[in-house]
């Protein structure tokens, strides 16, 4: 224990490499009709270990079924899955004291204060009283707690309860910590006070694998990113390659009158190469594809101006993760998260 | 959060790994222990909970004591009031089940459950915990009651080993539906839904011998009554206490004392295994 302590950078490696594998794993459902649904369908995940693995996919495309199964939450049936050189199927019991999980609702005891919750996880992570209130103390300082400690959990913001909720899935500092949705529902004060506690954690050499409906979360934190479509694994890079094979830079122009939309997405296709223009009525905005960023900007600017047509905003853009997921998935990143809810309830009628 | 650089994965010697060569046995136990801990703290942050939960038998005692009480007759003679409280007693632990199967439902709503069953500690704690904390929440509750009772004149006239004996009773029946509560928590959707049962649980509570004797009530409705299992308690704590029995002759009233013991007992071997079943199913 303590020489795997001292080099914390190793804990994580298994013969793989890998923090977390998973080599087509198979879920499935019985739904209502004695129908079969399979959930994940063949799903590869390789995660370095030190590093933020994103997890995206649109609505029930597996996202939290991967999780689940990862975290033993759920038995899975077939493939192979490895969490910290451990066999999930094999040594569920073993996995979960190398595991951390925060689910998409905090989990937190609201009838016990921020300290009693971290101590009262501590005994049951067989820490010891003593151990688990030392432990309790460190966290409570490390999440910035101190002084909501002995306050009710109930009386918490949402962002103080998710770091109490982080903190209680770091109580044994595992190597693999699993992030369901951790800023779903917060303000933007709240996600930013999860994202440096993410980051920080990640900093002590903590593996994450992140699950989100934000696209600029993934964008963020992840160095890694695996889009998730029909319980499969369908695209798996890093998020600027992602963006790469979507296609080069986007010219954006945002007209000042409605009225001329027709004559700027005419502009704008002289440059697009023949690829498709993309116009938006309600914020005036028109877009498209363009090989060479600094040529097509030049030549929409001169042939507007020669036009005379007012333009509110004109520019360039990389690709964004939005556009990823139309690519791969056909559909948007929208109207997601509800059906992974279903699938949580279907677990629990099962 | 100016400490968060120095390696937050990391715990101190102290905190790490502690006490793995202990047997399943001994974490079942500790474990057991720490989930019941956790509950009684709720209590003991929150004491006025268990006056709400009182509210109702309390109530009930006074209002059926007094205002129904000197028009209700007790079949073969005796003081309503005496007839009444082992009937309360029984009742107020028929209606536990549903402080169990609410408390289940809010740990598995928010996600505590998960938490549990994605940490290192015993599966059976979850429900050997709560079980054991309802079981002390349970004697709280009996005593507070059985000091009103005392209070309004009801006494127990069947020496301390009876009533020690009586107590045992409720406390098994109270034991045998921390199962359906489990059991319960798991089946129903939210808190909201779980909350709903208390208009399927009381009157199953009312057709008993609670309030009214059996042989009071039409034919086939007393049947009922008197082969509800929180009959045969309050009719066997009832005899134990010394207070008004008001039995109807048929078989399971006679044998009251008996079924007592044997209602709870196959409740419990019904239930806890169907708990342990939806338990186990989390993971399908």
């Amino acid at each position: 224990m303590s020489m795997s302590k001292s080099m914390p950078e190793t804990r994580s490696r298994s013969a793989s490499g890998y923090a977390v594998l998973a080599e087509g794993v198979v879920k499935r459902y019985r739904v209502k009709g004695g129908a079969e649904k399979r959930a994940l369908d063949g799903f590869d995940l390789a995660v370095r270990p030190g590093t933020v693995h994103g997890l995206l996919g649109p609505n029930g495309a597996g996202k939290t079924t991967a999780v689940r199964v990862l975290a033993t939450l759920l038995r899975f049936d077939g493939g192979r899955a490895e969490v910290s050189g451990l066999d999930v199927g094999r040594e569920p019991r073993r996995v979960r004291s190398r595991i951390g999980l925060t689910g998409q609702y905090a989990a937190v005891d609201e009838g016990l204060t921020g300290r009693q919750n971290l101590e009262m996880f501590g005994r049951l992570f067989h820490l010891g009283n003593r151990g688990a209130r030392l432990r309790a103390g460190e966290l409570l300082d490390r999440f910035d707690l101190v002084e909501a400690a002995d306050r009710s959990a109930k009386e918490y913001s949402g962002g103080m309860r998710r770091r109490l909720d982080l903190a209680s899935s770091m109580i044994l500092s595992p190597d693999v910590l699993f992030l369901d949705e951790p800023t779903t529902g917060l303000d933007p004060r709240g996600r930013g006070e999860v994202w440096d506690a993410v980051r920080a954690l990640v900093a002590g050499g903590t593996t994450v694998l992140l699950t989100t409906q934000y696209l600029d979360e993934a964008d963020r934190l992840a160095s890694h990113i695996t889009v998730i479509d029909r319980g499969r694994a369908i695209a798996d890079d890093t998020p600027d390659a992602l963006k790469n094979r979507v296609g080069g830079d986007r010219i954006e122009v945002v007209a000042a009158d409605g009225g001329d939309l027709a004559a700027v997405a005419k502009a704008v296709g002289r440059v697009a190469g023949g690829g498709l223009v993309l116009t938006d009525d309600t914020t005036r905005r028109v877009h498209a594809q363009v090989a060479d960023r600094v040529a097509a900007l030049t030549e929409v600017a001169r042939s507007l101006q020669d036009d005379g047509i007012a333009v509110e905003d004109i520019g360039l853009r990389r690709p964004s993760l939005d556009d990823v997921f139309l690519r791969l998935t056909g559909h948007g990143a929208d109207a997601h998260d509800l059906e992974q809810h279903q699938d949580a309830r279907e677990v629990a009628a099962a | 959060m100016t400490t968060l650089e120095q390696n937050p994965a990391a715990g101190t010697p102290a905190t790490t790994g502690a006490g793995r060569d202990h047997g399943l046995a001994y974490w079942a136990v500790s474990d057991c222990w720490n989930i019941t801990r956790r509950t009684l703290t709720h209590y003991q942050r929150q004491p006025s909970a268990i006056v709400w939960q009182l509210g109702f038998p309390i109530l009930s005692v006074l209002l059926y004591g007094y205002i129904f009480g000197s028009a209700m007759k007790v079949p073969g003679g005796g003081d309503y009031r005496e007839f009444l409280m082992p009937g309360m007693f029984a009742m107020t632990m028929a209606m536990g089940f549903m402080n169990t199967a609410v408390a289940v439902v809010t740990d598995a709503g928010k996600g505590v459950v998960d938490r549990f069953r994605s940490m290192p500690m015993a599966p059976s704690a979850f429900a050997s915990g709560r079980g054991a904390a309802d079981l002390v929440v349970a004697a709280a509750e009996l005593t507070i009651l059985a000091v009103t009772a005392l209070l309004i004149g009801w006494r127990a006239g069947g020496g301390v080993m009876a009533a020690l004996g009586a107590f045992g009773l409720l406390l098994l029946l109270r034991f045998s539906l921390i199962w359906v509560g489990v059991w319960l928590g798991l089946l129903v959707p939210t808190p909201e839904a779980a909350g709903g049962l208390y208009a399927v649980a009381f009157p199953l509570t009312m057709i008993s011998s609670t309030f009214v004797a059996p042989s009071l009530m039409p034919g086939w409705l007393g049947t009922v009554a008197a082969w509800n299992p929180i009959s045969s308690t309050a009719t066997a704590t009832r005899e134990l206490f010394g207070n008004p029995v008001a039995g109807g002759g048929t078989g399971v009233e006679e044998h009251a004392l008996l079924m007592a013991v044997v209602w709870p007992v196959a409740i419990t071997l019904v239930f806890l295994p169907l708990a342990v079943r939806r338990f186990r199913r989390l993971s399908r």
